[in-house]
């Protein structure tokens, strides 16, 4: 099923300099109970963004005014823990587009890539310019051009990984349910003997 | 005449499943067995109905459910809406699709990681997923086995493959002998406190070492249970002796003599001399003692006669503040030793710690003696089997005598999704896999430990050295 497509993208950033962002965090077990994709954006990091009364925790970067846009700046080991794609959506349906994180857990980064949102693996040198950067001023524009594997901020750039394949499914928003249904006669002849 | 490349476990079942291999693609790999369950099945079922396409073979897919179910009057209907939505969503589907599912109420039912081997389904070589990052449990059995998102529950679903890369590999060794009151639950703890809870992403590992091998299958499960905890794709143990023994005679395991020629083909498993691990670490079985953990990941953990480290300790400033906000929410001070700290509740369940031997270690413990007035005590086995067998023991008297609460099977407090939860600012003692901030309920504070552990902080209603009691 066709997704985004995902070319180049200039947007402001959310800084959340905290490590070890486990999927718990960012949509808790209890409102995992829906059973679409949709909807999961308004409980985004719900126990750091409301209190128990539901209030805004004003400390918190997503109750901040000044800071909004499409691209999210997390901490080493970002998406860690439950395998819950319920975060990946939460964050799609949020707004985001982009995750920018020193290091990711490996089943949230397939997540993400499976609903149109980049996991942007930069060194803990960027990593930190760029939330000086956007702590500094949060109308600083980030640039991700995926096509380039190139990430800009400040003046500042540095180039990063994604595999071909993930990249040519996002650049044209395919999933990999459309591949592997290509290979139907050999999973039959697989089934048989395994 | 060529030699063969020795290969490892993990190699040898990796490169058996493969049905395409393209330069620059991932691997389409075929996968044996699907487990699937509530909470991360509906969106795929959907995805099917909208491609209009069929599940690719049902025979390869169990369902049961687990996550959200309530362990109190089970036989009654939910109570909660939303959770029995979705549980009547899984029915539906499984009827629709044609896919056997453990309901609430068969005798079958129960977590997911539990009833897969306690029932033969899961076996050594096979590939195995399921929409949960515990599913690695099952690598005990020596099969490669991970937890995938639900676009991913789709992909297996539809096509009975997954697209994944191949991981790179990760010995660990753990030789020498355990010392008293150390169980397979203070290993993993062990190795996750040392290596961090980010240690082996990108690795799949293997559990070796005469300390592993000399393990029941259930401590098996508890080691290779936690390998996503350290950012684990998954973690698995070599079939051997023990590991047939306990296969043998399981409902959907190999009978006779296909049981037989199976444990032959299984024999073939293990790795090879001289197979290359990308990484291998080595500890010393004594150096482990009982392990308790402090902060809000599972890495966070140090020997429970330990202090917690001081802010100090920790080199890069991003650390300090990932540590001390850890603290802060824990309400522990840097420094400071968690023995004799209070607990108001103990949980004995989830699917690292509820198999009928992890029963019996607790009963082994509370026998004959009472909980502390503080504290609340809930024992949730991991499956319907699992209480069957603590019913027939007599484990429900030994539990009922000493104040505990046994309830029916499900993950219950471990994830705090249906009405079993820790409240707000309480300490619980846990047996499960994760210390996550809300993880048992909301700004719920957990310790990891293991079910002995668990069982004498429930006696003593304190954090406690098992050592001194046994």
């Amino acid at each position: 099923m066709s997704k985004d497509k995902f070319t180049i993208l200039k947007s402001t950033a959310v800084p959340l300099p905290v490590e070890n962002i486990d999927t718990d965090q960012i949509i808790p077990a209890r409102f995992l109970k829906a059973t679409t994709r949709e909807g999961f954006g308004d409980n985004l990091f719900r126990d750091w963004r409301y209190s128990s009364g539901d209030e805004p925790i004003a400390g918190f970067v997503l109750n901040n005014p000044a800071y909004s846009g499409k691209i999210l700046v997390g901490g080493k080991n970002f998406g860690c823990g439950s395998s819950r794609e319920h975060a990946a959506w939460a964050i799609y349906d949020y707004g985001f587009r982009v995750v920018v994180s020193s290091f990711f857990a490996d089943i949230f980064k397939n997540n993400a890539l499976n609903n149109a949102v980049l996991p942007v693996v930069v060194s803990d040198k960027f990593l930190q310019s760029l939330l000086a950067a956007i702590q500094k001023n949060s109308k600083t524009e980030v640039t991700v051009d995926l096509i380039n594997q190139q990430i800009s901020v400040d003046g500042k750039s540095e180039k990063f990984e994604i595999n071909a394949y993930k990249k040519e499914c996002l650049i044209n928003g395919y999933d990999d349910i459309d591949y592997l249904l290509n290979l139907n006669k050999e999973v039959r002849e697989f089934d048989l003997t395994h | 005449m060529s030699e063969k490349k020795p290969k490892t476990i993990f190699e040898k079942i990796w490169d058996a499943h493969v049905v395409k291999r393209a330069e620059g693609y991932p691997d389409a790999l075929f996968i044996d067995r699907h487990y699937i369950h509530e909470v991360t099945s509906p969106q795929a079922f959907d995805g099917l109905r909208k491609r209009g396409i069929k599940v690719f073979n049902v025979n390869r897919t169990t369902a049961t459910a687990d996550h959200n179910v309530p362990t109190k009057d089970q036989h009654l209907p939910i109570k909660e809406a939303l959770s029995r939505h979705q549980v009547e969503t899984l029915r539906k589907n499984c009827k629709e699709f044609g896919v056997e599912l453990y309901d609430l109420g068969h005798p079958f039912q129960g977590i997911v990681h539990i009833i897969g081997p306690e029932l033969g389904l899961t076996q050594p070589g096979m590939t195995m997923v399921c929409g949960d990052s515990h599913t690695s449990t099952h690598g005990a059995f020596g099969s490669v086995a991970f937890g995938i998102g639900t676009s991913e529950v789709e992909q297996v679903l539809a096509t009975q493959c997954i697209l994944q890369y191949k991981p790179k590999t990760m010995k660990i060794e753990i030789n020498g002998k355990l010392g008293k009151g150390v169980v397979s639950k203070d290993i993993i703890l062990y190795i996750i406190s040392k290596i961090s809870a980010s240690g082996a992403t990108g690795f799949f590992v293997e559990y070796a070492g005469d300390a592993i091998r000399n393990l029941s299958m259930e401590a098996r499960m508890t080691i290779c249970n936690m390998s996503i905890e350290m950012g684990a794709r998954g973690g698995l143990i070599a079939p051997d002796e023990t590991t047939f023994n306990y296969m043998k005679g399981r409902k959907f395991a190999p009978q006779g003599e296909a049981f037989d020629k199976a444990v032959e083909i299984w024999k073939q498993l293990p790795s090879d001399e001289g197979a290359v691990y990308d990484t291998i670490l080595k500890y010393d079985a004594a150096d482990i003692a009982p392990m308790i953990t402090y902060g809000t990941n599972p890495g966070m953990g140090m020997k429970v006669t330990d202090r917690i480290p001081n802010v100090e300790e920790l080199k890069e400033i991003n650390e300090q503040v990932s540590f001390k906000k850890s603290l802060d929410y824990m309400g522990l001070e840097p420094g400071s030793a968690l023995l004799g700290k209070a607990v108001d509740y103990v949980f004995i369940g989830s699917c690292t710690n509820a198999r009928i031997e992890d029963l019996r270690l607790v009963a082994s413990i509370v026998k004959g003696k009472k909980k502390a007035p503080n504290v609340e005590v809930w024992v949730i086995p991991g499956s319907k089997q699992v209480e069957a067998q603590a019913l027939k023991e007599g484990l429900n008297k030994v539990f009922e005598e000493a104040g505990f609460e046994l309830r029916g099977p499900g993950c219950s407090a471990c994830l705090g999704m249906n009405e079993d939860k820790v409240p707000p600012g309480k300490y619980c003692i846990s047996t499960s896999n994760r210390n996550f901030e809300g993880r048992q309920g909301p700004k719920s504070r957990t310790f990891l430990a293991s079910p002995l552990s668990a069982a004498v902080a429930a006696i003593t209603g304190k954090v406690t050295d098992v050592r001194e009691f046994i």
